[in-house]
């Protein structure tokens, strides 16, 4: 087991050095080969949000909702008002979080499919607002050349500098160090007596109930988190693109983010994270078969469910998958 | 006054009265049974009392406060505990993680210094720890502490049910169908442990089939059927009800009980 542990530091070291440090330097130049991973490192930020709802027991296909809810707010708020994206970034996901715990209230009671399905087409209802509210959003032909971010100063003190253009390491190191926030907040409320209280939701809510957990209020944390995490996930995607259409957030948008969390592993707060990358990276390796995409998609998705219910993570970590559970936090 | 008082409590699913006009007493300290036939409305009156369903008519006063509008985990702060018929426990955690969960009513930390492991939650942590520990060893569970509970064999995990109960520090634990299942021996045990824990100061309520059991544990029964109260007494008095009788044996294939 000891042993176990640590191939598993020196792996998980490896991973992080290749991420902070060796591509970025390797590929500084080359915006393509960045592009490809700032794009998998939002999407991982957003699929964890869908990850932490799995958690508390219900399948969420609505995250691009939110995403597009985030984004759309960056852009209206940069354009119209020329508010910074240093303010929007944070006001991105607090929007967010604020329509998802409106929503939440009445659909967090459905369970199962049916939570899913409301999800679902709340991603649809999403993008049909931004396609018709024309003028804020200017219907389909989106909002285009959304400023980059300024410097982030604090009196005079420069704590982020602004973007040069070009610079698209710039936007790799923000990608990846919204990732790292945002895992380390997940791994802490992960261990912690509320994670514990989400596994609870997940496996009996009516016990939850009667020894004295207040359900909703929790069910309403992990989903506003959710919610939270897809609006500032969105909200960096469509700074880094510097534009918005109601179709840069669809409903198979939310399928994949869901996707990312089967592939990675359900157990797993880094599920997410490898799934992103594993199908971005791969479908940038195999460009040739990208107009099947969807189709690919699909039977990735039900040859998962068959043969490896617990996702990739799991090969490695088959052991350990109920070690986890086995060993008390402490 | 009495701890808990039920007054004039009804029940309807559509045009069936599960309980009705259901009026009784619990005394602090006392082990009250609830029994009657199959489908007499016992557990009815269980989800009634936790607040898991809303009366139709009537009231539950406990401790003097009417409790009937209030949410199912409120009720459990205000000190009232279930257990379930069907065993319902956190099958993908181990009893002691379980007992730990439980403890949920006694956290003083709030949320973000769980969150941020402030120290309060740590102190709160350890303390949940040693009195799960401690809730474990009194009902005999500690040599499967650290087993998942779906892996647990059925008695065991009834047995937990109970820890979870007692975990919460209720003043009135509801236990549905408790010695469902147990051989006579388990169920000896189990009822040591129902009085020990009432001798601790909890208040308890039990729906149970087994009779013998039930004239075993209770200091006094209620006796429905039809969601309607048909006798109320010491078991003595309960074994020759005439009513008592009648329902439970006075017609055809009511013998299951």
């Amino acid at each position: 087991m000891g042993q176990l542990k640590s191939l598993r530091t020196i792996v998980m070291f490896v991973f992080v050095v290749l991420y902070w440090v060796a591509f970025p330097l390797y590929f500084r130049n080359s915006n393509y080969h960045l592009g490809v991973v700032i794009t998998a490192s939002i999407l991982s930020c957003i699929s964890l949000g869908v990850w932490l709802t799995f958690s508390i027991g219900r399948i969420n296909i609505g995250q691009g909702a939110f995403a597009a809810i985030g984004g759309y707010t960056t852009a209206i708020l940069t354009m119209k008002l020329g508010a910074s994206f240093w303010l929007c970034l944070p006001l991105s996901g607090i929007v967010s979080a604020f329509v998802g715990l409106l929503i939440g209230i009445p659909i967090l009671r459905l369970k199962g499919v049916y939570f899913a399905m409301i999800t679902l087409c709340m991603t649809e209802a999403v993008t049909l607002v931004f396609l018709n509210a024309e003028k804020l959003t200017q219907g389909a032909s989106g909002i285009m050349n959304i400023p980059r971010p300024g410097a982030l100063t604090i009196g005079t003190i420069t704590i982020i500098p602004a973007y040069q253009a070009g610079h698209y390491l710039y936007f790799y190191y923000l990608a990846a160090f919204l990732l790292l926030l945002v895992l380390i907040g997940l791994w802490r409320l992960n261990v912690s007596r509320i994670g514990w209280i989400f596994r609870a939701l997940r496996q009996s809510d009516t016990l939850a109930l009667s020894i004295g957990i207040n359900v909703v209020k929790y069910r309403l944390i992990a989903y506003g988190i959710c919610c939270f995490i897809g609006g500032i996930g969105g909200s960096l995607f469509t700074v880094s693109m510097q534009n918005i259409f109601p179709t840069s957030f669809r409903v198979t948008d939310s399928m994949y983010f869901m996707l990312y969390c089967f592939l990675g592993g359900l157990d797993y707060l880094l599920g997410p994270v490898a799934g992103a990358f594993l199908l971005t990276g791969s479908f940038e390796a195999l460009r040739v078969v990208q107009k099947y995409q969807e189709g690919i998609y699909a039977c990735l998705m039900i040859a998962l469910m068959l043969w490896l219910p617990n996702g990739i993570l799991s090969l490695r970590f088959r052991k350990r998958a109920l070690g986890k559970e086995l060993k008390p936090e402490g | 006054m009495a701890l808990l008082e039920v007054r004039d409590l009804t029940k309807h699913f559509g045009g069936l009265a599960a309980v009705d006009g259901l009026d009784f007493d619990v005394p602090e300290g006392e082990i009250l049974a609830l029994i009657g036939p199959n489908g007499a409305g016992k557990s009815t009156v269980f989800n009634l009392i936790t607040s898991y369903l809303k009366p139709t008519r009537g009231t539950i006063t406990f401790l003097g406060k009417n409790m009937t509008h209030l949410g199912m985990h409120e009720v459990a702060r205000k000190g009232i505990v279930r257990t379930f018929q069907e065993t319902n426990l956190f099958r993908e955690m181990t009893s002691l993680q379980n007992v730990i969960l439980a403890h949920h009513l006694r956290c003083r930390a709030s949320d973000w210094g769980h969150f941020f492991y402030s120290r309060r939650a740590r102190k709160d942590e350890a303390e949940f720890r040693e009195s799960a520990g401690a809730i474990l060893d009194y009902l005999g569970l500690s040599p499967y502490r650290d087993e998942l509970v779906r892996n647990l064999p059925h008695g065991h995990q009834r047995a937990l049910e109970v820890a979870l109960g007692m975990a919460t520090h209720p003043k009135l634990l509801l236990l549905d169908e408790p010695f469902t299942g147990m051989n006579p021996e388990e169920t000896d045990t189990a009822i040591e442990m129902v009085k020990g824990i009432r001798n601790r100061g909890v208040t308890i309520i039990l729906v149970e089939h087994d009779m013998r059991a039930v004239m075993g544990i209770s200091d006094r029964i209620v006796v429905i059927n039809f969601g309607k109260k048909i006798a109320e007494g010491k078991p003595k008095e309960i074994q020759h009800n005439e009513a008592v009788i009648e329902a439970y044996l006075g017609k055809e294939e009511d013998g299951e009980t």
